[in-house]
């Protein structure tokens, strides 16, 4: 499959598409071919090809011995306090090499302890470094830069956006592609709000940039792509072009990345706000199991809502654009 | 090939006798054992031969009874070694009691975990290994890190929290870490550590097999106690080593309490050494108080895994003279018990054996003793002297590539600006 994908493209050529999935497990195998010390360890990366098809087609490739099965294990606790914090500890002694990936946040019906958004959780540790992506693109830049960077990086993957394709250009394709961590995307420019949104919440963050272009409102969506370190200047710098500022995330809304940015663009361009700072998160309960609930529990954080701005954009409308 | 710990027997140098279990004692703890039902108490012959391997008398041992049928721990250790064995017990001991005085005295502060009585374990085992080899710890970890190599100076300074500490004076007490000397922590929270350790062996097994470096057959220890053995990483990271005959050994400190729980209030069976067999690897008793049988046993379960045969789990009885920590009151152990386990006290008991033995003679016990009041004084004059870190560097190490401080208001990375670590509020 990886032949494939890359036989598709020309050097320089035509405009290939390719679903996060595949851009995931390319930039495994990539990885792992080039550097031999780099090897994939976890539940079902093997002969299952991956809980979720990520490492498809790596075990035959590399053999059981870089792509090892592991029994089962649950463990936040090691990533919080031995992972992050030994490099530090040890003062620069040990330092720890490690990517932490897999799905993060809601897929669907999946329930409450498979649904929730760790992003601010992880995004609060010292110690840690945080990505989120959204297109392929991202998921292959920022994975590759996982892998090379020598500190614990938490790679926080999205479950609804493994099948989604996105256009790489054959930059992206190219084997030494890679993304800087700590660098956010402006996704789509524009000068009378700015939208910051991570993971599957870009796509709705577009999403509503293309409805308030049609009323006349232009939308500038920030791709954070990096919870830690948080790219601070990118989202100060567009704030100060727009003056309003509306944050999104799936997560749940106290102490999220959301009042992160809010605190930072509050403490760092407060002369420039003209309305105070919007989150938009997911209600404030666990997810629920049923179908029609699961629909509602992002709106109905957004019901509460509202945005200040001196052009007319009604709350309802806000409400059914975002989600 | 042959291995000691194939064999059948169980070694049962408990005291407990079978008919009256509901009050009989455990080791050397005055706690009386909870009674069991009878099935679990009176071990068949079918199940003894059903357990894996069992067993602490090495071939050396065997060996050396046949020649010279007299004790067992005869002709066991040469004068060299005894010496090499009794100064490191000693500075383990003389260490511990100035952290003591120095905490007593405010120039240490925060946990400090003391080993007192405990020497022969770290002793028995880290003397045997190599500066590769890897050893992984607990909070209670300044003797291990002393064991392994790593001078007392940096320890003591360490603690102390000044630079020249062996992390900078940014660990502690609980978080000795050396890469020279491969001391990989130092962990605060119980059974932390033997993630890291499995980890450890891990990673020597893969540079042996995979990226083929023919020489890499450095072994693990992790070091842990009896109240670890009732935590869920103890048992995930026993299967995996056994799963995967990981150059590890798991040495349980079982000091028979943790903190002020003791071990047969928490334990449904307190013979720890049986869930080795359990996860398919020997299981081996040994009285920690003697470094000699100590010793016999490590050598065995440190050469098994570095044939590649697997891990060992190897329970030493041992105790702590003093108090889990020095905030300890210690008051709910009895006078009796300590005083029991303080006839036992594994410096002296190597001290008698060696003058008894004729390897050497008091006044060279003597000479060590002094010896090692002088490098634990000079420890102390240095950590004193020292200074205590910069304000820049309390942002420092955070990160090996410290990108991840992330992007400045004039777009450039942080750390590549020369003033970042000047100032501590504009992270």
């Amino acid at each position: 499959m990886l032949g494939i994908v890359r036989g598709r493209v020309a050097r320089g050529g035509v405009n290939a598409s390719m679903t996060v999935r595949d851009a995931l497990n390319s930039a495994l195998d990539e990885e792992m071919s080039a550097d031999p010390k780099v090897f994939v360890m976890g539940e079902e990366v093997g002969e299952y090809q991956g809980a979720y098809k990520i490492s498809k087609g790596l075990l035959e490739k590399y053999g059981p011995e870089r792509v090892v099965d592991t029994p089962i294990t649950e463990a936040i606790d090691h990533i919080i306090n031995s992972a992050a914090k030994s490099n530090y500890m040890s003062a620069g002694q040990i330092s720890v090499p490690i990517v932490f990936r897999g799905p993060n946040g809601a897929a669907a019906g999946v329930g409450a302890q498979h649904s929730q958004c760790y992003a601010a959780w992880f995004g609060a540790c010292p110690g840690l470094k945080v990505l989120a992506p959204y297109s392929s693109e991202d998921a292959r830049g920022l994975l590759k830069a996982a892998i090379r960077d020598p500190d614990p990086v938490v790679f926080l993957e999205n479950e609804l956006l493994y099948g989604e394709s996105f256009p790489v250009s054959a930059e992206v394709l190219d084997s030494s592609f890679c993304l800087p961590i700590g660098k956010a995307k402006i996704e789509r420019e524009g000068k009378d709000v700015t939208i910051t949104a991570f993971s599957k919440m870009v796509g709705y963050a577009l999403k509503a940039a293309e409805i308030l272009a049609k009323e006349g409102i232009s939308a500038e969506v920030i791709n954070l792509r990096s919870i830690r370190p948080l790219d601070r200047s990118s989202i100060n710098a567009s704030v100060r072009k727009t003056n309003r500022l509306i944050t999104v995330e799936e997560g749940f809304p106290q102490h999220g990345v959301g009042a992160e940015i809010c605190a930072c663009v509050v403490e760092e361009s407060f002369e420039y706000l003209d309305a105070p700072v919007e989150r938009i998160a997911g209600a404030d309960v666990p997810m629920p199991y049923a179908a029609n609930l699961e629909r509602e529990w992002p709106s109905h954080r957004v019901q509460h809502s509202f945005v200040y701005t001196n052009v007319k954009v009604e709350r309802s409308k806000i409400t059914f654009l975002l989600f | 090939m042959s291995s000691a710990f194939s064999a059948i027997n169980t070694i049962q140098p408990l005291h407990r006798t079978i008919d009256n279990p509901s009050v009989s004692p455990f080791l050397g703890s005055t706690h009386k054992l909870r009674s069991f039902p009878a099935c679990n108490r009176a071990p068949s012959a079918s199940s003894i031969r059903r357990q894996f391997s069992v067993v602490a008398v090495s071939d050396v041992v065997k060996q050396q009874k046949t020649k010279s049928g007299s004790s067992l721990s005869n002709l066991l250790i040469t004068k060299e070694e005894g010496l090499e064995l009794y100064e490191d017990m000693v500075l383990g001991r003389s260490f511990e009691d100035m952290c003591a005085q120095m905490y007593y005295r405010g120039k240490m502060f925060g946990f400090v975990h003391l080993y007192n009585g405990q020497e022969a374990v770290s002793t028995g085992f880290i003397k045997l290994l190599t500066k590769e080899d890897c050893i992984v710890s607990t909070y209670r970890d300044h003797v291990h890190a002393l064991s392994k190599g790593v001078p007392a100076r940096q320890v003591m300074s360490e603690l102390f929290g000044k630079t020249t500490g062996c992390c900078r004076g940014q660990g502690g007490s609980m978080h000795m870490f050396s890469e020279e000397y491969n001391v990989l922590g130092g962990f605060a929270f119980i059974g932390e550590g033997i993630p890291v350790s499995t980890g450890a062996a891990f990673t020597s097994k893969y540079r042996r097999e995979v990226l083929k470096e023919a020489n890499s057959d450095q072994v693990t220890l992790a070091f842990f106690g009896d109240g670890t053995c009732n935590n869920g990483q103890f048992f995930e990271c026993l299967n995996m080593a056994a799963l995967w005959k990981l150059p590890i050994v798991f040495v349980v400190e079982n000091n028979l309490w943790a903190i002020g729980m003791s071990h047969l209030r928490a334990t449904s069976d307190p013979e720890i050494w049986k869930k080795g067999p359990a996860f398919g690897m020997p299981g081996v008793h040994i009285d920690g108080m003697d470094v000699l049988k100590v010793r016999e046993v490590a050598k065995e379960a440190v050469e098994r895994a570095r044939r590649g045969e697997g891990p060992t789990l190897i329970e030493c009885e041992t105790y702590r003279f003093r108090g889990h920590s020095l905030a300890d009151p210690d008051e709910l152990r009895d006078p009796a018990e300590k005083a029991h386990y303080a006839t036992r006290d594994p410096i002296a008991a190597l001290k008698k054996y060696m003058i008894e033995n004729k390897l050497v003679n008091e006044a060279e016990l003597k000479a060590i003793d002094k010896k090692i009041d002088e490098v634990v004084e000079d420890a102390v004059e240095f950590a004193d002297a020292s200074p205590h870190p910069a304000r820049s560097q309390l942002l420092e190490n955070v990160f090996a590539d410290p990108k991840g401080f992330g992007i400045g208001p004039d777009g450039r990375y942080r750390c590549e600006d020369p003033k970042f670590t000047e100032g501590t509020a504009h992270v």
